[in-house]
């Protein structure tokens, strides 16, 4: 079983570092759109100081959500997903596979590089470190249940912007105590553990459970 | 004696049944809509007590709260159908999926439009991010979601499937997803959690107000049904019975 899911991994990061393009625009997309709220809110530190955990967080919801779209897409042009469902392998297995590789190129660095966008807000220490370890619980719960948009939109036109129709909203419970967590860092450090008990719940519950809702859509996609 | 609960999922049998029922349905729901208004507009107190005093204005919660509870009790006939749908795998539950998502979205729309025309007398603003309006706001995007979802796909087969599994996620996120809003800050969840407790609510304001519910909810089944009849004719339209039905309404 292991061996699958290893296998999957391995397939999709190799794949992916071939083509490292993929993996860079996500991450400037990301670095783009925050760097663009200072220009249009103006850019005076205080009131940066108050908007930059929930710019922070709406930007990689919409990086991980572009790069949704790729989850599955190239995978079912070239018939390989057709291939994966016939395996005889658990395919919930192969989806989590697929989407933890998705999080490694995608999510993680969104993490590695919130501290440099975090500084452009002036952001402090503790917040930088807050906002680093909510995005690392935080992004893979996006990841996942990203993954169930985009195999219920598998190969539809304008599947793009229908999915982020379907899952932003979907989002909401992430953004919400990811984003505040990093605003209370700010008053009382300790507040920040109820944040991070319930960030790590999303974690535990999206992991057991989205993977087989994704392997369902993708059946029901593909049938 | 074995019942046969299958009988009505076959849309040929369901359709004239359905017909039949809509007329009765749209008199009780006429009926109660004007008795509630009536009762909730002229024959209620014109002032609201308690600890926040409200005048006329307020009767607007004899539309605002029928057409909320009717939008969540909408979402969750929706999600229902859609698992049994799933489940059995019977044509007409995906069928009653589809035409219940419309109704329940134009509810959730009549909850917030009554929403933001109560907010401006009493909070100074059409908008606030009060937890039930930005609740229903997110109840209003996970409709369009399916409908938008349901419509994309041109295949009946996976759009049914594929919109259902997706109410089903909903429904399991729609608990998470309120609890982040009403309590956006864990530390102090006691202190903000709302109450809404029908008990709380005076005799002479909550019956007309359920009076109300039930005459949106006769209206519900009338235009689910109505909806459901076109979906069942445009669906079955290689079927004879439906050749029949149409030449019998166009002679008729």
């Amino acid at each position: 079983m292991l061996k699958v899911f290893y296998c999957v991994l391995s397939r999709d990061i190799t794949l992916a570092l071939r083509r490292r393009t993929d993996v860079l625009t996500t991450l400037f997309f990301f670095i783009i759109v925050v760097s663009l709220f200072p220009l249009g809110v103006g850019s005076e530190r205080e009131q940066l100081r108050m908007l930059g955990p929930g710019v922070v967080w709406v930007a990689a919801l919409l990086a991980s959500m572009l790069a949704l779209e790729r989850l599955f897409a190239a995978d079912y042009d070239d018939g390989t997903l057709e291939q994966l469902l016939l395996t005889g392998q658990p395919l919930a297995l192969l989806v989590l596979g697929k989407v933890v590789a998705h999080w490694l190129l995608t999510g993680l660095p969104l993490v590695l590089i919130a501290p440099l966008v975090a500084m452009q807000y002036h952001l402090s220490g503790t917040a930088i470190w807050v906002m680093m370890a909510a995005l690392a619980l935080g992004t893979p719960v996006l990841s996942l249940i990203g993954a169930i948009g985009a195999a219920l939109t598998l190969g539809l036109r304008g599947g793009g912007i229908l999915l982020s129709l379907l899952i932003l909203p979907l989002y909401v419970p992430v953004l919400v105590y990811g984003a505040g967590a990093v605003s209370v860092s700010a008053i009382e450090i300790a507040d920040t553990q109820p944040y991070f008990y319930l960030l790590s719940a999303f974690l535990m519950g999206s992991a057991l459970l989205a993977p087989l809702a994704a392997a369902a859509a993708l059946r029901i996609s593909l049938e | 004696m074995t019942i046969n609960w299958f009988k009505f999922a076959s849309p040929a049998a369901f359709y004239p049944i359905a017909g039949r029922l809509i007329p009765w349905f749209s008199r009780v729901a006429l009926a109660l809509v004007l008795i509630g208004l009536f009762w909730g507009f002229f024959l209620t107190a014109d002032q609201l007590g308690g600890s926040n005093p409200q005048k006329e204005y307020y009767r607007i919660i004899y539309v605002h709260v029928p057409a909320a509870w009717m939008s969540m009790w909408l979402y969750l006939v929706l999600a229902g159908w859609s698992a049994i749908g799933l489940v059995f795998n019977t044509r007409l539950s995906f069928m009653m999926a589809k035409a219940v998502a419309p109704t329940g979205a134009i509810f959730t729309f009549l909850a917030l439009w009554t929403g933001a025309l109560w907010g401006r007398p009493s909070w100074g603003t059409y908008w606030d991010w009060d937890p039930r309006l930005t609740s229903e706001l997110l109840l209003f995007f996970l409709y369009i979601g399916y409908i938008a979802l349901h419509s994309a796909i041109d295949d009946t087969r996976r759009a049914d499937r594929a919109a259902a599994l997706l109410a089903i996620v909903g429904l399991v996120m729609v608990p998470v997803i309120f609890l982040s809003i009403n309590c956006p800050d864990p530390n102090q969840c006691a202190a903000l959690h709302q109450r809404s407790d029908p008990g709380s609510i005076h005799l002479s304001i909550l019956i007309p107000m359920l009076t109300m519910t039930l005459g949106l909810w006769s209206y519900s089944f009338a235009a689910v049904f109505a909806r459901l009849r076109t979906i069942i004719l445009t669906r079955e339209s290689d079927n004879a019975w439906v050749r029949d039905v149409i030449a019998q309404e166009t002679t008729a």
